[in-house]
């Protein structure tokens, strides 16, 4: 995991600032969905080597969701955003 | 060649230049009845156990490295079967009792110590769950008591007891649990699946799984197309990147755990310790240096290396048990590929394919399952049904509501 994440908020602050909560591409399904829809909600996670959209916390900034794009093999950082701008997930 | 106090005599008479390599490094065949992805503890395991227990030895094991590369040689070489769940306790208690005979079955010293692990609680609640869990392993015969303050000081007499914020009020012990010299492991299953004629290709990479109605016709490698007539996947860390090749989406994530070993030091744990109180356990090996263990760093991971935040937390909740600690210097540190399932127990069993079978989510408890984890998956591959103390662990049990979380967590992966 690189060392800095860069908040569009706050700028670049060490990663031990952030709460890590996984895979940024689940959608929480309606509440009439169906087990399978629910399932999928709940215990399946994209789990790629390489590119991955996450979900980190600033806890201990500025306290907002963020959506962080990097990559699980080398750990690069691409991209940070405010998980708002994404629209509903989660 | 069998080992023996005998063969290494006459073998130093001859001036040690008869002894032969412990398998093979065959050129895969077109065709194997059972295909094992994956050359750790677990694939290794399973290709024994098929080959001495289950009669199938038209097998091979195809690994991406060498064979060792991956979580067998990279964990902290604990035994132990003190689980508290119904689902879990006799698997582990099975791995347990294979342990125990595993060097006379497989003819290789694999330095199986049975020295006793140590579970430190620190205050009331925490004795009493303890106390059910030693209840509950006792329930399924397993070895289990319960220390008191004054009997943990005279076994380890170097631990801070009297922490102002987590004195140490006792133990729960596992007389049986121990270590395992963990390279031994991978080197004793290779040689005995060897000489019963498995096949175990190494640097051969599992690019794409080959599929013709509905079944699975082998696997394209780094080395050729391999046909087979049952898969069997055994790459635990990377499930997921396999389990793709299928389109099968696992309740998995990949995470990075640490391990750490000290300059070697003169005797002085006898035993496993795990603290109550943070995630650290250590114990000495037979050159001295401390091996010790703690978190995994909680971010999907597939490179073999963690967090200098992880160090630094593992180094703390180690100097707050052993005081002694804060002297020692770190030789060396490690990082592994965890599959982390979403209930912290694994998965044995066949999957939406007929003859494509899944061993994965071992989270960062594989190790001491290896033996058991070979023998299960041997049966569930040529009975097509799960080995009686497996039988939890299916791969449906999440969406039906049989989760096994020994923890209690839920599905957070990251807690486990």
């Amino acid at each position: 995991m690189a060392s800095l994440i860069a908040c569009p908020h706050c700028g670049p602050r060490p990663k031990e600032e952030f709460t890590v909560r996984g895979d940024a591409g689940i959608t929480r399904p309606a509440p009439d969905a169906g087990e399978d829809a629910w399932y999928a909600y709940v215990y399946l996670r994209d789990n790629p080597r390489g590119r991955h959209r996450e979900h980190w916390h600033h806890t201990s900034g500025c306290r907002r969701w963020l959506v962080v794009e990097r990559d699980t093999m080398t750990h690069t950082i691409y991209t940070v955003a405010d998980a708002s701008a994404e629209g509903e997930t989660a | 060649m069998r080992y023996s106090a005998f063969s290494v005599f006459l073998n130093a008479l001859r001036g040690n230049k008869d002894w032969k390599p412990a398998w093979r490094s065959p050129v895969p065949k077109n065709h194997y009845d059972v295909i094992i992805i994956g050359g750790g503890g677990h694939g290794l395991a399973t290709a024994y156990y098929l080959a001495k227990e289950f009669g199938v030895t038209n097998v091979a094991v195809l690994e991406k490295n060498y064979i060792g590369s991956g979580n067998v040689g990279r964990n902290t070489t604990i035994i132990r079967s003190n689980y508290l769940l119904q689902g879990n306790n006799p698997f582990y208690e099975l791995s347990m009792k294979l342990w125990e005979g595993l060097e006379q079955d497989f003819n290789f010293n694999a330095m199986v110590s049975q020295r006793g692990v140590l579970n430190l609680f620190h205050s009331d609640a925490q004795r009493d769950a303890y106390t059910r869990r030693g209840n509950a392993m006792r329930l399924h015969g397993v070895d289990a008591d319960l220390l008191d303050r004054n009997a943990v000081r005279q076994m380890l007499p170097f631990l801070d007891f009297d922490n102002a914020r987590f004195p140490i009020q006792g133990a729960l012990m596992q007389k049986r649990g121990g270590t395992v010299r963990h390279d031994a492991v991978a080197w004793g299953y290779a040689r005995g699946a060897d000489s019963r004629g498995v096949d175990i290709i190494q640097n051969c990479e599992v690019t794409g799984i080959r599929r013709e109605n509905g079944r699975v016709v082998g696997v394209e490698t780094s080395q050729g197309f391999i046909g087979c007539g049952k898969l069997a996947l055994a790459a635990a860390g990377n499930s997921t990147t396999v389990a793709d090749m299928v389109d099968m989406k696992l309740p998995i994530e990949s995470h990075v755990l640490q391990a750490f070993v000290s300059e070697g030091l003169k005797p002085f744990i006898d035993n496993v310790v795990t603290f109550g109180a943070g995630h650290f356990y250590v114990s000495q090996s037979d050159k001295g240096g401390l091996v010790f263990g703690g978190d995994i760093d909680g971010y999907n991971s597939y490179a073999q290396r963690g967090n200098l935040a992880t160090v630094e937390h593992v180094a703390e909740a180690g100097v707050a048990m052993i005081p002694a600690l804060s002297r020692v210097r770190v030789l060396r540190s490690w990082g592994g590929v965890m599959d982390m399932s979403m209930d912290g127990s694994p998965i044995i069993d066949r999957t939406h394919i007929d003859n494509l079978y899944l061993n994965a989510g071992w989270c960062y408890g594989g190790f001491k399952a290896t033996p058991a984890s070979g023998f299960c998956y041997a049966h569930l591959i040529t009975r097509n049904e799960p080995h009686e103390t497996g039988r939890a662990f299916r791969l449906d049990r999440f969406a039906r509501g049989r989760m096994i979380d020994e923890k209690g967590v839920g599905s957070q992966p990251n807690l486990h």
